[in-house]
Formats: structure tokens, C-alpha cells, sequence
């Protein structure tokens, strides 16, 4: 398909056809080379550092987009028929600039208890890791701040698109935000399991493509991101606390010499 | 305090590290009084076991006086004496109220890596590799205990330490393989394996009412060790001098055991899959003995019968002889122990005198001598059957 559209389009058409021709496991291999050799050839410096970092980039771009413009010159594809047009490994749109993350989680609580936290908006940071905090504004509004890749942080306003008591929380970001976004989250009963809990969200990434595969490459990635913060938000309803390990004692840590120990 | 890490293959060390801390207001603290290494730890000595930490503070058998809670633990008080179950459940999610508890949804705090193997990830296990949670284990002076309303269990009698210890880990973990059997009068159920959880599950399928109990080993001290501790309606087969098929016929009247334990096990573990390889690799090392367990409890068994399989299984199996279930229409019962149903009740026989776990125990060593307990009972199968550490 590719390669028949690469014989009848333009030089330009052919650079930016993005669409995956790689398979998937051959793109991770080639985006994890690619990042190795352009770490080396940034150290490394001179002619062969030069050539192992544009080498290394090019292993990087096929292996994030999964497209090789080699393997379209040459009529190859393996990525094969399940992969899809412009999906990366995660299956969601790599240079669109816009989000589409969907995940679900079954929580045992009635629906009317998540509902109520979850509308009580200053509640959010206390299971998504990535807020920082939220704010009330007048009537429908909210002030949203973000940690975002990178160290750097984003803010926006908010207004609620819907609101149904025990069913769902619709929210989107006003005109001339730094991150619009849009999403809904829907409580449905189950018989038996607890509340399905749902969250669709669509949001163009800061810094639009190139942010948004920063992002990918340094592991935040926001598909991942609502999956765990979903997790989150059920330990925190049935349990009342996130589990964590964080802080506690490893031999990788040893004390400096053996003294006695606190509650001896 | 005092901690026994793990730092690579055969590389295990005391090490003085920073005492536990309350990390979550229904953590406990607890000062260890009393630790067993188990034959699954031995899978961690021997580098079978991927995302293990060097550090890593290992141990999932102990019991121990509490010396702190958390705000929000109710049913705990400093000073109480507790054993603590090897998995670590919230009670609070669908599984741990329907009692699968080793199936919490919410112990883990890194479920990923076992999502992407098995689809789903269970309860955190104590001192047992990042996938299973990452949390610092029980050989060591304290440890951190999470959901410590839920999964400690109390000890009000004088009952000494080595008593209730492996209500810990191996004792539920035998009597669940035997309940699993679904037990009726008449009942022949053959056990794989004559480990410290084979034991227990010849003194549990005698409590639930077998009417004869086949142990299956070559080791002959562990099997003397069985016929020792149990009654005349126990039978051995030591597999390198009989052949298991026919002399489990011969005590059967040709019927086969009504049902088979496997409690042997594979220890192929993977996580993600770029380690799929390595624990391919780690199959191939163990091909010739350890399944041969499973697919001989499976050949062995009666028609209609149950295969129950506490030994821990952890990726593919090669050459599995399905088409023999299928054909003879077997039931398979498996998984983690859901331990905190059985502890009480399994407590209560201890207390009533109905069996003395200690039987099992061959050494007793100082938590400093965890290191040469760890190497002996790696090397030498036949004398190192159990070994009980005092870390003060």
C-alpha cells in the first residue's frame, strides 16, 4: 500500500508519510538502539559521533512512529495487517497532537460514593499523580495545575460540561488553555462487582507532536497515566490509603556501622 | 537494625539498614522474634526469580511482637503477639471479601509487570521480588506489616514461637492443597513432593478425613520423616526405586487416588517480555525433573478426580499432558493460598494439639547465620529440611 502510494505521490508526500510499516517488537528494538546511539554519539563528539547521532535519531523516529522510509523506498513492511495506520505501540495517535485515552476500573463502592469524590474536584491530586492541584471558581469553573515532562508545569481553567448525580462528570478546558483537554468520567452500577468506572479524555499535548513523543520517550505516557491514577483512585476508595513501599529499609542503603537500633 | 538482603545469585548478606517506618496509617511494626526460609526463597538465592533488587530485604515466613501502628489500625495494640500471613491483602476489594485474598486487587504497588504476563496482577507477597510488590520482608530484627487489621493473626495462648510460625506460609499452604481435594469417605489422595508443604498436606488430608495418603519422593530421610509423624494408613513411594503408576494401583484396587498433589512445583518465573527468554532458559535447566511431577500427577489420577497444585508454577509448561485430563475429565484446583481463611482454624488445631507443626524443623540458627543456612539448605536437601532464624 505504501509503497504503490510512494510510486504515485510527490518527494514531499514520501518524507512525511508516517504511517507504520515496522512491526512492533522490530520498533521497540529500533527506538531502544536509536536512544543508545545517539546517547553515545552526543558523548562521543567528533565525525563517528556526529554519524552515530544521526543514525541513532533516525533508529529513534522508526522506532517511536514505526515507520522506516527505507523500508518504504524499498516496498518492505512489518508491521503487518493488525498494527493499523498511525498507531504506536500503545495504540493511540502519534502525530495527530491529539489524545484519545479511554480505561475503565471496577471499584467496590456504590456509585453515589466515587461519584461524590470524584465531584468534589480539590479531592483529584490525592490519586492523580500528575496534578498538582485544582481549585474551585465561580459556579462551574476550576483552575487546573498540572506537573508536565521535562519539570515544567502546565495550567488551565475548566468548566463542566455535564453533571449528572451518580452517573457522570463531563469537564473541558476553556478557550486559550496551555493543555485543552475534554473528558468524562461515568459511574455504572454492576450487579454484584462494585461501579464501573469510566474515563474517556481527548487532549492535544504541550508543545503539541514533539511534546507529546518527549513524553512517550521519557515514559509519561497519558494512556499509562490514567490507567494508574484510576488504580489509585480505587485503592483509595476501598482501602482508604495508595499502597506504597517508598521509604522503607534495603541493604542498598546499608548504615555506615552497625549501632544499635532504635527500639532495641 | 539487622536485615538479611540479597544482593545476587548466592549472594545473600547481613546488613545493618535503617529501621522500618509506618508508611501507611494501617501499617504495623513489628520486632521479629521468630523466621523460617522456605524452600521458595532458595528460587531467589539461586537468581531464578527476575526483578529482585540488590538490597533487597528477603523473608515471607515470620511472626513477631507488634512495637507500633499506624493511626488508622484498630485491631492492633503494641505488645501483641502475632503471626503474619506470606500474602499481603486489603480486605477490602472483591477478592479478599469473597476470601480469595491472594488475589487483592490493592496490595501491589507495581502491578504492571505481572499484568503484562498473566493478564491481571494478585495480592504483594513478602520479601519476593518487585513483581510480587517489592516489599522488604520478615529476616530481619522489624519489619513493616500493611493492612495490619487484615492479615496478622493474634496468638493469646503460651504456645512458643516455633509452634505457630508456619501458619506463616507452609502449613494453609498444605491444608488449602487438601481442601482443594474436596476429601469424601474412602478417599486415596497422592502427594508429590515430601518438602515442609508436602508434610502439611499429609497432616491436612488426614484431618479432612482421607482414608489413605500416598507420599511420592526419592529423598528417603524426608519420607522416613512422614511415616514417623503419621499413622499406619500412610504409604511412601520413593520414585527411584518403584514405579509410582503401578504401586499407586496396587494400593488403589486399580482405581488410581481419588485425587493428586502436586506439591513440587516449577519455579520458571518471568515478567516482562523481554524475559520470556531468560525464564525459557531457566525451563530448560528444570525440564527434567519438576514437571515430570505435574504430568505424572496427572497420568496417575483417577477418572473424574482432582489435581491440586500448590507447588508454584510461574510461566509455559513444555510437553503438558492435557489431552490425559481432557480425556479422563480432571479437575485442576491452584494458586497463592488464600491464607487468611485458614489461619485461625489451622491456629485452633495447633492450640487443641491436633498436630505439631515443629516436626518439620531441622535447624535453628541466628538471624547473623542466615547466610550459611541459606548455602547448606541449597546444597544439602536431605539434612536442611527447615531452618528457624532468631533475629534477637
Amino acid at each position: 500500500m505504501h509503497n504503490t502510494r510512494q510510486n504515485e505521490g510527490s518527494i514531499t508526500e514520501f518524507l512525511t508519510d508516517f504511517s507504520p510499516n515496522v512491526g512492533g517488537a522490530e520498533r521497540a528494538v529500533s527506538a531502544a538502539a536509536g536512544g543508545a546511539l545517539v546517547a553515545f554519539g552526543l558523548k562521543q563528539g567528533g565525525a563517528m559521533g556526529t554519524l552515530a547521532t544521526v543514525l541513532g535519531g533516525g533508529l529513534l523516529f522508526r522506532g517511536a512512529t514505526g515507520h522506516c522510509h527505507a523500508y518504504d523506498a524499498m516496498g518492505v513492511n512489518t508491521a503487518g495487517q493488525g498494527e493499523g495506520s498511525k498507531r504506536s505501540l500503545y495504540g493511540r495517535s502519534l502525530f495527530s497532537g491529539r489524545i484519545h485515552v479511554a480505561k475503565a476500573v471496577t471499584i467496590n463502592k456504590s456509585p453515589a460514593e466515587l461519584y461524590q469524590f470524584w465531584r468534589n474536584f480539590e479531592n483529584l491530586p490525592l490519586f492523580m499523580k500528575h496534578l498538582e492541584s485544582v481549585t474551585r471558581l465561580d459556579g462551574n469553573r476550576s483552575h487546573w495545575k498540572a506537573k508536565a515532562p521535562l519539570g515544567t508545569s502546565v495550567e488551565w481553567d475548566a468548566e463542566m460540561t455535564s453533571d449528572v448525580a451518580n452517573e457522570r462528570i463531563g469537564w473541558q478546558s476553556v478557550d486559550g488553555s496551555d493543555i485543552a483537554n475534554s473528558g468524562v468520567v461515568e459511574f455504572r452500577p454492576t450487579v454484584n462487582r462494585g461501579t464501573e468506572v469510566k474515563v474517556t479524555m481527548i487532549y492535544e499535548a504541550p508543545g503539541g507532536k514533539l511534546g507529546e513523543w518527549v513524553a512517550w520517550l521519557f515514559g509519561e505516557e497519558p494512556s499509562f497515566q490514567v490507567k494508574e491514577d484510576l488504580r489509585r483512585f480505587k485503592q483509595l476508595m476501598e482501602t482508604g490509603i495508595i499502597i506504597t513501599t517508598d521509604g522503607q529499609p534495603s541493604g542498598a542503603e546499608p548504615m555506615p556501622a552497625k549501632t544499635m537500633t532504635a527500639r532495641a | 537494625m539487622n536485615a538479611l538482603c540479597w544482593y545476587g545469585k548466592h549472594d545473600v548478606r547481613v546488613e545493618n539498614v535503617k529501621d522500618p517506618e509506618i508508611l501507611n496509617p494501617r501499617d504495623a511494626i513489628l520486632r521479629v522474634t521468630a523466621t523460617a526460609i522456605c524452600g521458595s526463597d532458595l528460587h531467589l538465592y539461586n537468581g531464578y526469580i527476575p526483578t529482585m533488587e540488590k538490597g533487597d530485604i528477603l523473608g515471607h515466613e515470620f511472626m513477631g511482637e507488634v512495637v507500633e501502628v499506624g493511626a488508622d489500625v484498630k485491631m492492633l495494640k503494641i505488645g501483641d503477639r502475632v503471626v503474619v500471613p506470606f500474602t499481603i491483602s486489603c480486605g477490602n476489594c472483591f477478592y479478599c471479601k469473597k476470601e480469595l485474598w491472594s488475589l487483592c486487587d490493592n496490595s501491589n504497588p507495581n502491578p504492571g509487570m505481572l499484568e503484562t504476563l498473566t493478564g491481571y496482577s494478585g495480592s504483594s507477597l513478602f520479601g519476593y521480588s518487585h513483581m510480587y510488590g517489592g516489599f522488604a520482608g520478615g529476616q530481619a530484627e522489624y519489619v513493616r506489616v500493611p493492612f495490619a487489621d487484615v492479615g496478622p493473626l493474634k496468638i493469646e495462648s503460651d504456645l512458643p514461637d516455633e509452634k505457630v510460625l508456619f501458619l506463616s506460609d507452609i502449613f494453609p499452604t498444605g491444608f488449602m492443597a487438601a481442601e482443594a481435594c474436596d476429601i469424601q469417605d474412602g478417599d486415596t489422595v497422592a502427594i508429590w513432593g515430601a518438602g515442609p508443604v508436602g508434610q502439611f498436606a499429609v497432616k491436612s488430608a488426614f484431618m479432612l478425613g482421607a482414608e489413605q495418603v500416598v507420599l511420592i519422593d526419592h529423598y528417603v530421610d524426608r519420607l522416613e520423616l512422614a511415616r514417623q509423624n503419621n499413622n499406619g494408613n500412610l504409604y511412601t513411594i520413593n520414585f527411584d526405586e518403584e514405579e509410582v503408576y503401578d504401586r499407586l494401583l496396587e494400593l488403589t484396587g486399580g482405581r488410581g487416588p481419588d485425587s493428586c498433589i502436586d506439591a513440587v512445583g516449577l519455579e520458571a518465573h518471568g515478567t516482562t517480555p523481554d524475559a520470556l527468554l531468560d525464564y525459557a532458559k531457566a525451563y530448560t535447566y528444570l525440564a527434567t525433573d519438576r514437571p515430570h511431577a505435574l504430568r505424572q500427577a496427572i497420568y496417575c489420577c483417577r477418572k473424574g478426580g482432582t489435581v491440586s497444585v500448590p507447588g508454584v508454577y510461574g510461566g509455559f509448561l513444555d510437553k503438558f499432558n492435557f489431552g490425559a485430563a481432557f480425556a479422563k475429565g480432571l479437575k485442576f484446583k491452584m494458586g497463592q493460598t488464600h491464607m487468611h481463611k485458614y489461619m485461625p482454624r489451622l491456629l485452633n488445631a495447633v492450640e487443641e494439639g491436633q498436630v505439631d507443626p515443629t516436626f518439620v524443623i531441622s535447624h535453628r540458627l541466628k538471624l547473623s547465620e542466615a547466610p550459611l543456612a541459606y548455602d547448606r539448605f541449597n546444597t544439602e536437601k536431605e539434612t536442611w529440611r527447615k531452618v528457624v532464624l532468631t533475629p534477637h
